[in-house]
């Protein structure tokens, strides 16, 4: 039987199905609770009840909407490109999902141990984009159009400074790969060993820019109901339209769990002593979403000049000048080699 | 057939046709969208071949970075093709022309071509198998060839400001603002409450 798994290309095809549906399956599920989590938060902050009527403290609520969704009219607006439009979500979804191939979630517990997993996830992020832009222009209305332009500019200014601060930690390691990374952040002192300390400034540059990346509030220009209605999902209505909020739901768990296996430690426990697992990494991920919640919770929405000018006049020097730095320190070791672990990493 | 034969006829057959539907839609926004699935079929390519650093820079700059700006022009154009394209029966003849030459002067080039022995297995085993290739193309780039990378980025900044210069223009009639100044602004200098007496004004 194990034979069948590990020799037959039939056998090797079902496994990586089965480990795909693996992730996915309960990906999905969580997402319906996170999204219930995020709007109970919000609704908590401003002092409102939240979702409470579907089910039990309303957890039902998602399972609700994603009925609701899928059985309204799919509607096209007059105009449109027909099979472009209906790609744009699929593409958002899809790119938001494949992503999730890299990322561990246990010491070995990944779909596909590659080398240059960091690399991957830039470039299936930089691809997400497309989705939003062919939405835009394939509606074949003004608002979306501009929302799309909006969305578009934003986030390849932001993976800039993302991939800058990557490649600190990148330098840090000497690897590219999330297992190495999460591996070089071991050490004696628990929580202190990981990278949260020593890249301490650019752990808030890379939640920020993370929040800008994905479109979240404060810097959700690209939907921005009150200018542009909704920016790129106006014409959308149905199943279309819950593709792309899952997609970009999506992309924000994604961006949670790079968090965590970047400056967290991903699935080492705090704690020297405390056995690691993956109950920490959820844990960490669940944590750095209540902080995107809350900051969409608590900040009024960024104008469009002021966010390019965060993204470009300020982050990108400071993630540069960063890169120059971390470079000397891990070259001459200093801080007793918190800067250079690639002897454990890689 | 094995997993990787199949796999590299998928990405070849999506490179192609890619390619084809690039030339031929008559939408110009099908036509970008067509080259981001050839560049993305020609990433899978460099996978199958161990080459899985330049696959993702591939990815990265030209799907991630050229070809959306590609798009943003092409969508921001107001060129009706279909003008553009009425010419075209026109130079067909000429173009075919011009075609067939290059195809019989490449078939006649690589008809006589000899290779050396031995020199088909030395392009074969260009990198060696105990480095991973980012860090053998890091030694490369870093190391061995350290000053023409260096030049070649020098001639980029140099490209670079040569165009910000020629497009770069002061104007003195648009109000500028300064962010820092408008951040360390204080209210109790810039306000002022005066105490207005009905009847009188200031």
């Amino acid at each position: 039987m194990a034979d069948f798994f590990t020799t037959t290309t039939l056998g090797m095809g079902l496994l990586i199905v089965g480990q795909v549906l693996l992730i996915v399956v309960p990906l999905l599920v969580a997402l319906a609770f996170l999204m219930y989590a995020d709007r109970k938060i919000w609704a908590a902050v401003q002092m409102r009840r939240g979702p409470n009527v579907v089910g039990v403290f309303g957890l039902m609520q998602s399972f609700a909407d994603f009925l609701k969704y899928i059985v309204k009219e799919v509607i096209f607006p007059a105009g449109a490109d027909r099979v472009v439009f209906l790609l744009a979500p699929m593409v958002s979804l899809v790119m938001a999902l494949i992503a999730w191939a890299v990322i561990p979630f246990n010491d070995g517990w990944v779909l596909s141990n590659i080398n240059v997993a960091i690399l991957y996830v830039m470039a299936v992020s930089s691809l997400e984009v497309y989705g939003v832009i062919m939405g835009g222009w394939a509606s074949n209305s003004k608002y979306p159009f501009l929302g799309s332009l909006r969305s578009a500019a934003q986030m390849i200014s932001y993976e800039v400074s993302i991939g800058l601060i990557i490649i600190g930690i990148i330098i840090s390691t000497g690897s590219m790969n999330f297992s190495d990374i999460v591996g070089a952040q071991e050490g004696r002192y628990g929580l202190f060993s990981w990278y949260w300390l020593p890249h301490f400034p650019m752990l808030f540059l890379f939640l920020i820019s993370a929040l800008a990346e994905t479109n979240r509030p404060p810097f959700d220009l690209p939907e921005a109901e009150s200018e542009l209605v909704a920016g790129y999902q106006v014409e959308y209505s149905s199943t279309p339209f819950l593709l792309f909020m899952i997609g970009e739901l999506v992309a924000v768990v994604l961006m949670c769990a790079m968090t965590t296996l970047l400056f967290f430690g991903g699935w080492l426990s705090p704690i020297p002593g405390l056995p690691d697992g993956i109950l920490w990494m959820i844990g960490k991920m669940l944590f750095v979403f209540f902080i995107f919640s809350m900051v969409k919770a608590i900040t009024p929405r960024y104008r469009y000049d002021q966010l390019m000018r965060i993204g470009w006049k300020v982050f990108l020097p400071m993630s540069l000048v960063w890169v120059v730095l971390v470079a000397f320190l891990a070259k001459f070791e200093a801080f007793g080699g918190a800067y250079a672990r690639w002897a454990i990493g890689g | 057939m094995t997993v990787a034969a199949l796999a590299f006829y998928l990405f070849a057959i999506c490179a192609v046709l890619g390619g084809l539907f690039t030339v031929i839609s008559r939408n110009p926004v099908h036509s970008v969208l067509w080259l981001i699935l050839t560049f993305l079929s020609a990433a899978g390519l460099f996978v199958l071949m161990g080459a899985e650093f330049v696959a993702m820079l591939l990815i990265i700059v030209y799907v991630g970075a050229v070809a959306v700006l590609f798009l943003f022009v092409v969508m921001m154009l107001d060129v009706d093709f279909a003008e553009l394209r009425a010419g075209m029966s026109q130079y067909m003849p000429l173009a075919l022309l011009i075609g067939v030459v290059i195809l019989m002067q490449f078939g006649m080039a690589f008809g006589v071509w000899e290779s050396a022995e031995g020199a088909q297995a030395a392009r074969g085993a260009v990198a060696p198998t105990d480095v991973e290739n980012t860090a053998a193309l890091g030694a490369l780039l870093y190391d061995k060839y350290f000053l023409l990378f260096q030049l070649s980025g020098l001639i980029l900044l140099v490209a670079m400001i040569g165009a910000i210069v020629l497009t770069l223009r002061h104007r003195k009639d648009v109000k500028r603002q300064n962010v820092l100044e408008q951040m360390w602004r204080d209210p109790a200098e810039a306000m002022e409450l005066k105490n207005v007496k009905p009847g009188q004004g200031l």
